[in-house]
């Protein structure tokens, strides 16, 4: 069953995936039928993402002239859809004051660190390697 | 939500947790090497806070 998965995705179907896993977390893993896996990425991820931003942790802004920044930025994209709705929320501003203002920043970067992983799980789940 | 142990024990069960349903299929090895992970990343971090306690900022 597992390698007639890649047999049934075409390559337009990839992309898709990917897209869908990327924008909500586990999403591609449900879509596969790994509903246990797919409900840990659904809860965990985001839950890390929001932790981060209750902790004034920054969404940091695409900023070329500052290597570490835009590479935290897109560390901070790779969350999906929470990404998008805090923008769109006002959230992320981050507190530099705070005392949790670091961890923030590091629930945040790795939270989206991880969905890349698990994007790359499901692409590899969809090629049926595993 | 300022303690630092608390943080660090938060963020290394999350990273556990990922890196343990990505790497293992069945749940009783997800279970040992999530546990496994888990007290890695909390026993360094004690390890390396204690390691730098002697040195001054």
């Amino acid at each position: 069953m597992r390698a007639g998965a890649a047999e049934q995705t075409p390559s337009g179907g990839l992309v898709l995936l990917c897209l869908a896993s990327w924008a909500v977390p586990g999403l591609g893993h449900l879509w596969f039928g790994r509903r246990a896996k797919g409900l840990v990425f659904v809860v965990a991820l985001p839950l890390m993402f929001a932790i981060g931003l209750v902790l004034h942790g920054r969404i940091f802004p695409f900023e070329v002239s500052d290597l570490l920044v835009a590479l935290a930025a897109v560390a901070d994209l790779g969350i999906g859809a929470p990404y998008v709705a805090a923008i769109a929320m006002g959230l992320g501003e981050g507190q530099v004051r705070s005392v949790t203002y670091e961890y923030g920043n590091a629930f945040i970067i790795v939270a989206g660190l991880l969905n890349f992983l698990v994007v790359i799980d499901a692409y590899d789940v969809a090629l049926g390697r595993k | 939500m300022a303690s630092h142990l608390l943080l660090l024990v938060l963020f290394s069960f999350f990273v556990s947790l990922v890196f343990a349903v990505i790497a293992k299929d069945d749940a009783v090895e997800q279970l040992h090497f999530g546990g496994l992970l888990f007290a890695g990343f909390v026993a360094a971090a004690v390890v390396l806070g204690w390691l730098m306690y002697p040195f001054p900022l």
